[in-house]
């Protein structure tokens, strides 16, 4: 379905949220390098003991649909215990940028 | 580059404050589809139906996934079947049976409401629309996904008040046709003043004449939003208050100009509107009524309603229309009764009357919506609403519509549950004298005049 969409992915914003610990950005960078999958920016920012982080990432290099990407993000933060989203960057460069 | 406090931003406004899109609604002319024999037109829509939307809910579905914003309803809105039906319908049995496709095919290809069941009769009916307006009780009793809507009146062709007459008629017959489940066919009807032809929003969507073969429309929605961002400016003059309010429309709106643009990507069917709407949901924290309360009003009806409502639907339109390159259909804030905890409560406390919401709907999109009514109701007095709600349309040049439910069997202060998005409702109690030589004169109302606006 929607092939013109999946030849032309753009960057992709990983979210990270959820109780400090360690090795949280390691196993996250680890599952994205087997993956192909470029980092263009982290930020992180600890707020009230919780563990915030975003990565913008070049999703082009990798084998794997979106959907799938998206959904073993989430259960890697099943297992770390953190919420990890995967969107599109549209979403944001939409709604904050004119 | 986006930052980290804008894209938490983003996701606690649809987390936490309920931003979605709330319908993606694909419109399809079925004006090719007339054809003189009823099983020959029953075959093309289905066709024609299917094969225009058999992808709608898993491109929906994956672009929901894509950009993680609930995308909550695929919908489907086609031409007027009194005009796609004129031809081959004999009897308001026949246009029951295009109503019976329309629902088989709603339920293949997934979509949970198809819309267009409808007659546009603002200045008079032809025999085709009549019948269609007759069947309206049987075709909503025997489906579950259709939904009905009847224009019976515009700024410029006045009020068809026979429509109105009968229109009265027909909703208590299709409350009496569904009174097992608390007359929940009325939920699916709606009478338009000054009907759009690409609403994206049921049950009044239709896919117009005026509109392409297809079309996708999007109806965004975020109350919750807007109540959070307005939390913060508490106590702050209008200025701030109408500013705050701009910019909140503006990001919910370019939410759903993406999902519109991606989706007639996707699609290969061309982007039509998105309707800036303000469209509670019963969850807590998704409701309109909350906004006027944060605006500064103890309750929904209290002195001051109208004001605020007038300035939140301005502020809406303002702050969305610069968001998408196109902006259409009903435009505005809702404030359908049933499905508005706010105004549930509203209205249980006694603060909120028919009269006063009659009051907000000048100021507003769109008007009576989703209100349970007494069961014995007279058909008169229903009309007798219709109108007076037809004649704001009428003289303000603006969308209005009445969406009543007379509830069988139940009267004022006992409680009607629709489940789900339709939510639940008080029964309202309706002004009791009548006004059956009104509304049985017959005729239309001419259409107004455009000067002397006072």
């Amino acid at each position: 379905m929607c092939a013109e969409m999946r030849s032309m992915m753009k960057k992709t914003i990983i979210t990270v949220v959820g109780k400090d610990t360690v090795g949280i950005i390691a196993r996250v960078c680890t599952y994205l390098a087997d993956n192909q999958i470029n980092i263009l920016d982290i930020s992180q920012t600890i707020v009230q003991g919780y563990f915030n982080m975003m990565m913008i990432v070049d999703t082009n290099g990798t084998k794997k649909d979106f959907g799938v990407i998206a959904k073993e993000l989430e259960q890697l933060g099943e297992s770390i215990g953190v919420i990890i989203k995967c969107q599109k960057e549209e979403i944001f460069s939409q709604m904050h940028r004119i | 580059m986006i930052n980290i406090f804008e894209v938490a931003e983003t996701n606690e406004m649809i987390e936490k404050e309920n931003l979605d899109v709330r319908t993606i609604t694909l419109g399809i002319s079925l004006l090719d589809c007339i054809d003189a024999d009823l099983k020959m037109v029953n075959e093309k829509i289905y066709q024609k139906i299917y094969e225009a939307a058999k992808d709608l809910v898993a491109t929906g579905d994956y672009i929901s996934d894509e950009y993680g914003i609930p995308i909550v309803n695929k919908r489907i809105s086609v031409t007027p079947i009194a005009l796609v039906g004129g031809a081959a319908c004999k009897a308001p049995e026949d246009f029951v049976s295009i109503a019976q496709t329309l629902d088989k095919v709603a339920h293949e290809v997934g979509v949970n409401f198809i819309g267009g069941y409808s007659a546009l009769v603002s200045k008079g009916m032809t025999k085709a629309d009549e019948m269609l307006i007759r069947s309206i009780p049987k075709a909503l009793a025997a489906t579950e996904r259709v939904c009905s809507s009847v224009n019976v009146g515009s700024t410029k062709t006045g009020i068809n008040m026979d429509a109105v007459k009968l229109m009265g008629e027909v909703i208590l017959q299709t409350a009496e046709a569904t009174k097992t489940e608390d007359s929940l066919g009325c939920a699916k009807l709606v009478v338009f003043c000054n009907a759009p032809d690409d609403n994206p929003f049921m049950a009044g969507a239709f896919h117009g004449v005026t509109e392409a073969d297809k079309v996708i429309n999007v109806g965004v929605s975020g109350p919750g939003v807007v109540k959070t961002a307005l939390e913060k400016v508490r106590g702050e003059n209008f200025e701030v208050l109408c500013e705050t309010i701009k910019k909140t429309a503006f990001k919910v709106t370019r939410v759903g100009q993406l999902v519109a643009k991606e989706a007639s990507k996707c699609l290969n069917v061309p982007f039509g509107i998105v309707d800036l709407s303000l469209a509670p949901t019963p969850a807590i924290g998704d409701s309109v009524a909350d906004i006027l309360c944060e605006i500064g009003l103890e309750q929904v009806g209290a002195p001051g309603t109208t004001a605020a409502l007038a300035l939140l639907n301005d502020q809406v339109k303002k702050g969305g229309v610069m968001a998408s390159s196109y902006v259409g259909g009903l435009s505005g804030a809702f404030i359908p009764v049933s499905e508005d905890q706010g105004m549930i409560d509203a209205v249980t406390a006694g603060a909120l009357t028919l009269e006063k919401l009659e009051a907000m709907t000048c100021v507003c999109s769109v008007g009576l919506d989703m209100i349970a009514i007494p069961g014995d109701t007279k058909a008169t007095t229903i009309s007798g609403i219709i109108a007076d709600e037809m004649a704001i349309g009428m003289i303000n040049q603006k969308t209005t519509a009445v969406r009543l439910i007379p509830v069988i069997g139940k009267g004022i202060g006992e409680t009607v549950e629709f489940g789900g998005l339709l939510g639940y409702a008080p029964i309202m109690p309706v002004n009791s004298y009548a006004c059956d030589a009104f509304v049985n004169r017959g005729g239309r109302i001419p259409a107004p005049i455009h000067s002397f606006k006072n």
